[in-house]
This record gives structure tokens, C-alpha cells and sequence, in this order.
């Protein structure tokens, strides 16, 4: 495995040989700010183009076919067009609260995308309480959601944001116990990097077979629901409320909102597979050497994205199969159904990792 | 116990059929690069293949020594609910028989209101006027939607009608 705090920490000491520590610092910040808006921008383009081309899949259409060679730069025109449209907003709007919600709903994923782990070293932000971090500005996400609802000064606004607060506090509380606690119980530690170097042995989904299976299901049923994607799409519920939360913003801060949902879409995928599938480590077989050995030369951060994509193929494919759910299902299935059972696979995880039955 | 029983079995069947539907938009997703049904158009011009009752303009047969089957009875002009079609038309005597005759001078379809209903079609005695699949009938202007069908220097002909009944 290829070490990238090698290569972080030679960078680190041609620019500590040539300058001041104190302008060094500020310089690695401004490169690692420019690096993650950079993956965050290409991870909005590459998503969205990627979405609608699997929804043409799905129901025998092309998708997007016409801007560049398969429609594939569909995005970057998309997007053009969204930076050059006019900002329109509506007189009443709480104009302070209005301006800021985009801003909110967009940093949280830029916060957490600084402790996922992408290969064996590289990490922005590494800290001992990794998943309890990501865990905690999660949240803040939903606070962007419901002030845009609040200073739109719309009802449907509102009810769509109010829907969304709802959703997301009601699905974190299955989340953080099942899914997260429970790989926490198996792991020991709550730092990302621990986590995915606790699962060289084998994957944690695999090596805690039952109750990793059922936290992992109900993992992924909570992320679709913390991202407002379709079967809980009812923040949006563009057949109901227009547009949800959103509907009193354009232009760019639109695009804010538009953006943050995919790149929450990739935020749950890494997560998923930084805690259940191996983060950047390889795909081992055990007993065939020269199969594994063969894997190894496949660098981390490959595999890292190579897995998480077929998570967020997983969850197009909910998309575009499911129908939606109402607002009273949606809390019946979280409060009746997700949560007693997440809280029993947290006692049997618990059971199972104290009579040692781990792989 | 029973409720307890009922509760994972609903929870059971309901991860059954979430699956169960994920199973068919899968094969969907497998089979879709063979069965695209995206029409895309303006290369696909040449191989469009419409469904026979597929109606986009009236038109008007002329056979080789533009000759047609109208005889300006005005049937389709009557039956039209749209007032869409307008026949012009003159009294000249017939140089054989010396009978005066309606002759045709313009027939006149304003495509802009007709509802392709087919009742004139449907109505004329001598077949003499059809519907066509020459969907592309945007145009800049609206004087350009009314069209005279007959071309200029066209004749009535018994025989060219009894050659089409016959069929």
C-alpha cells in the first residue's frame, strides 16, 4: 500500500524550506479548500450527468444526448447556465436568512468530506471522533433546509422544510445507533481511519454477517432518507409543494441546493463504504493469494471511488424504482419499524462481539 | 406472540417485494442499451416509420398528365366542421355534350384550422383528396399554412376516378 502522507509531508517540507511556517499553513489551507471545492464541483457535474443517464436507462430512453459525445457535457452547459441566470427573490423574503441558507446546506458536506478517508494517509481533517463529527454536521444541513423554508416566506416553502426536519432528525436518531454504533461496537474506535484499518481482515459487512447485513440495509434506507432523495423525496415533492424548500431561489443559490444534494448522495456512499465495505482497501478473497495479491496493485483512492459508486448506483436505482412515501409512512417506518429493530441489531451486535462470533 | 410474528413478517414481505421491484427495473436497466425506445429525430428522418392511421395534411392525387379526380361537388367543403377547406369554382360548358359543368379553379386548405378529422376524406364521391404523413408543417408566417392543392393547369378526368374506384 502506497503511503500518501509520504507525499503530503514532502510537499509540506519544500514549502517549509522555501517560507515561514505561518505562510505555509495558509498556503496548504488555501490548496486543500481549492482541492476539495474542486472534487466537490466535479463530483456535482459528474453525478447529476451521471443520474439523468441512469434514469434514461432505466425506462429504455437515452438521457441526455446531445451536448458533447453522448450528452456528456450536458452539466458543464447546465451549469453555465445556472451561474449566468438572474437571482430573482421575491420582496418579503427574510432577505439576511434568505442569502445565508444556501450557504449553510453547502458547507456540511464540505465538512465532512474533509474526514473521509480516500486512500491509506489521505485524510484532510483526521480526528479520533471521526463518525461522531460527521455525525454532528450532518445536522447542520437540515438547519440550511429549514431557514430557506422559513425566509422564502412561502407556505409550501415551509412545508417542504418542515418535512425535511421532520425526516432527517427522526432517521439520524437509527442511523447514528444502528448503523454507525454498530460498526463502532466491532471496530473499537470511532476515528475513519481506525475503522477502515480494523477491516483488513475482511470487510465489516461480511465478518459481522448478521447484524452488520441488517445494520448496513437500515444504513442505507436512513442515507436515502437523510440525502431527501426519492423514496423520501417529500421535502421537494414536486407534484405537491412545486419545489419544496427551494422553490423561492434561482440561479446560483438554487444550484447550491441542487448541488449539496448529490454531493450528500456521495457523502453517504463514502460513508457506507468507509464503515461497511473497506474504505480504499482492496478486494480480498481469503485463501487466494495471488488474486489479492493482484488487487494490491490497485491504488486506494481507485477502489475508494470504484465502491462508492456502485453505493450511489444503488441508491439511483431506489430512485428510479420506488414510488414515493407519504409524510406519516415515511415516520411510521422510522419510528415502528427502523428504529426498535436497529435498536435490537444493536444488542445482538453487542452480543455477538462480546461471545467473540466475529470473522 | 402473534403480533409479534405479524410484525417481522410484514417487515419481511415488505423488503420481498422492494426487491421483487428492484428485480425489474434491474433487468430493465440490463436490457436498455438494446431497446432504447428514444426517437432521435432529425437523423432518424429517413428510416420514420408512422402508423397507418397517422394523419398530417390533406393533399390532393395528381397522376402523370396532371390530371385529378375532383369535380368540385363542394361535398368536403359542406362536411368540413371547421369551414377548413374553401372550393373556387366556374360553369363552363362541356365541348362534347354541351352541358354546363362545375369546373375547379382553386382548392384552398387552411391547414391552420383543420383538426385532421378525416370527414372530407371520408365524405368525397371520387376519392379525389387523401390524407398525407408530411408532419413537418411548421412555417414562419401564417399565410403559409393556406395552401391551394390542386397545381396550376390541372383537369378533371372521368377515367382517372373510375380507375381509382375499380380498385
Amino acid at each position: 500500500m502506497y503511503d500518501f502522507s509520504k507525499m503530503t509531508g514532502a510537499i509540506h517540507e519544500w514549502l517549509s524550506s522555501l517560507m515561514p511556517s505561518i505562510l505555509v499553513t495558509t498556503i496548504e489551507w488555501v490548496l486543500i479548500g481549492v482541492v476539495f471545492l474542486a472534487l466537490f464541483a466535479i463530483l456535482g457535474l459528474v453525478l447529476v450527468i451521471l443520474e439523468r443517464k441512469i434514469a434514461g436507462f432505466f425506462q429504455f430512453r437515452l438521457g441526455p444526448n446531445r451536448v458533447g459525445p453522448y450528452g456528456m457535457f450536458q452539466t458543464v452547459a447546465d451549469t453555465v447556465k445556472l451561474l449566468l441566470k438572474e437571482l430573482v427573490s421575491t420582496n418579503k423574503v427574510d432577505k439576511f436568512l434568505y442569502n445565508v441558507a444556501p450557504f449553510f446546506v453547502i458547507i456540511a458536506p464540505l465538512m465532512i468530506m474533509a474526514v473521509i478517508p480516500y486512500g491509506f494517509g489521505l485524510t484532510a481533517y483526521d480526528i479520533n471522533v471521526g463518525l461522531l463529527f460527521v455525525m454532528a454536521v450532518s445536522s447542520i444541513g437540515v438547519v440550511g433546509i429549514l431557514l430557506a423554508g422559513w425566509s422564502s416566506n412561502n407556505k409550501y416553502s415551509l412545508i417542504g422544510a418542515m418535512r425535511s426536519g421532520a425526516v432527517i432528525i427522526s432517521y439520524e436518531l437509527s442511523m447514528g445507533l444502528s448503523a454507525l454504533l454498530a460498526i463502532v461496537l466491532l471496530a473499537g474506535s470511532l476515528n475513519l481511519n481506525d475503522i477502515v484499518m480494523s477491516q483488513q481482515a475482511g470487510w465489516w459487512l461480511f465478518r459481522g454477517h448478521i447484524p452488520a447485513i441488517i445494520a448496513f440495509v437500515i444504513y442505507i434506507i436512513t442515507g436515502t432518507a437523510e440525502t431527501n432523495r426519492v423514496p423520501f423525496d417529500l421535502t421537494e415533492a414536486e407534484s405537491e409543494l412545486g419545489a419544496g424548500y427551494h422553490a423561492e431561489y434561482s440561479g446560483i443559490k438554487f444550484a447550491f441546493f441542487f448541488l449539496s444534494e448529490f454531493v450528500n448522495m456521495f457523502i453517504i456512499s463514502a460513508l457506507a463504504v468507509t464503515i461497511f465495505l473497506g474504505g480504499w482497501l482492496p478486494f480480498h478473497i481469503p485463501g487466494w493469494e495471488g488474486f489479492n495479491n493482484s488487487m494490491n496493485y490497485i491504488p486506494g483512492p481507485v477502489w475508494f471511488f470504484l465502491k462508492t459508486g456502485v453505493i450511489i448506483f444503488l441508491l439511483m436505482w431506489f430512485r428510479w424504482t420506488f414510488p414515493r412515501l407519504r409524510i406519516d409512512q415515511i415516520l411510521t417506518l422510522e419510528w415502528k419499524y427502523l428504529l426498535p429493530i436497529s435498536l435490537l441489531n444493536l444488542v445482538l451486535m453487542a452480543f455477538v462481539v462480546m461471545m467473540g462470533w466475529v470473522f | 406472540m402473534n403480533a409479534i410474528i405479524n410484525y417481522f413478517s410484514e417487515v419481511l414481505n415488505g423488503g420481498i417485494s422492494l426487491l421483487k421491484g428492484m428485480g425489474i427495473t434491474g433487468k430493465h436497466f440490463v436490457r436498455s442499451p438494446k431497446e432504447i425506445i428514444t426517437q432521435q429525430y432529425p437523423e432518424n428522418k429517413d428510416t420514420l416509420v408512422f402508423g397507418e392511421r397517422f394523419r398530417a395534411q390533406l393533399f390532393m392525387e395528381h397522376n402523370d398528365e396532371n390530371q385529378i379526380r375532383c369535380d368540385a361537388c363542394q361535398t368536403c367543403e359542406t362536411v368540413c366542421p371547421n369551414g377548413s377547406i374553401e372550393v373556387v369554382w366556374h360553369r363552363e360548358a362541356d365541348p362534347e355534350t354541351g352541358k354546363k359543368k362545375k369546373v375547379l379553379d382553386k382548392y384552398v386548405y387552411h391547414l391552420s384550422m383543420c383538426t385532421f378529422c378525416n370527414l372530407c376524406v371520408l365524405a368525397c364521391p371520387t376519392e379525389a383528396i387523401k390524407m398525407n404523413q408530411e408532419f413537418e408543417t411548421a412555417v414562419y408566417d401564417r399565410s403559409e399554412l393556406t395552401k391551394v392543392l390542386n397545381k396550376p393547369g390541372s383537369k378533371f378526368s372521368q377515367d382517372f376516378v373510375d380507375k381509382s374506384l375499380e380498385k
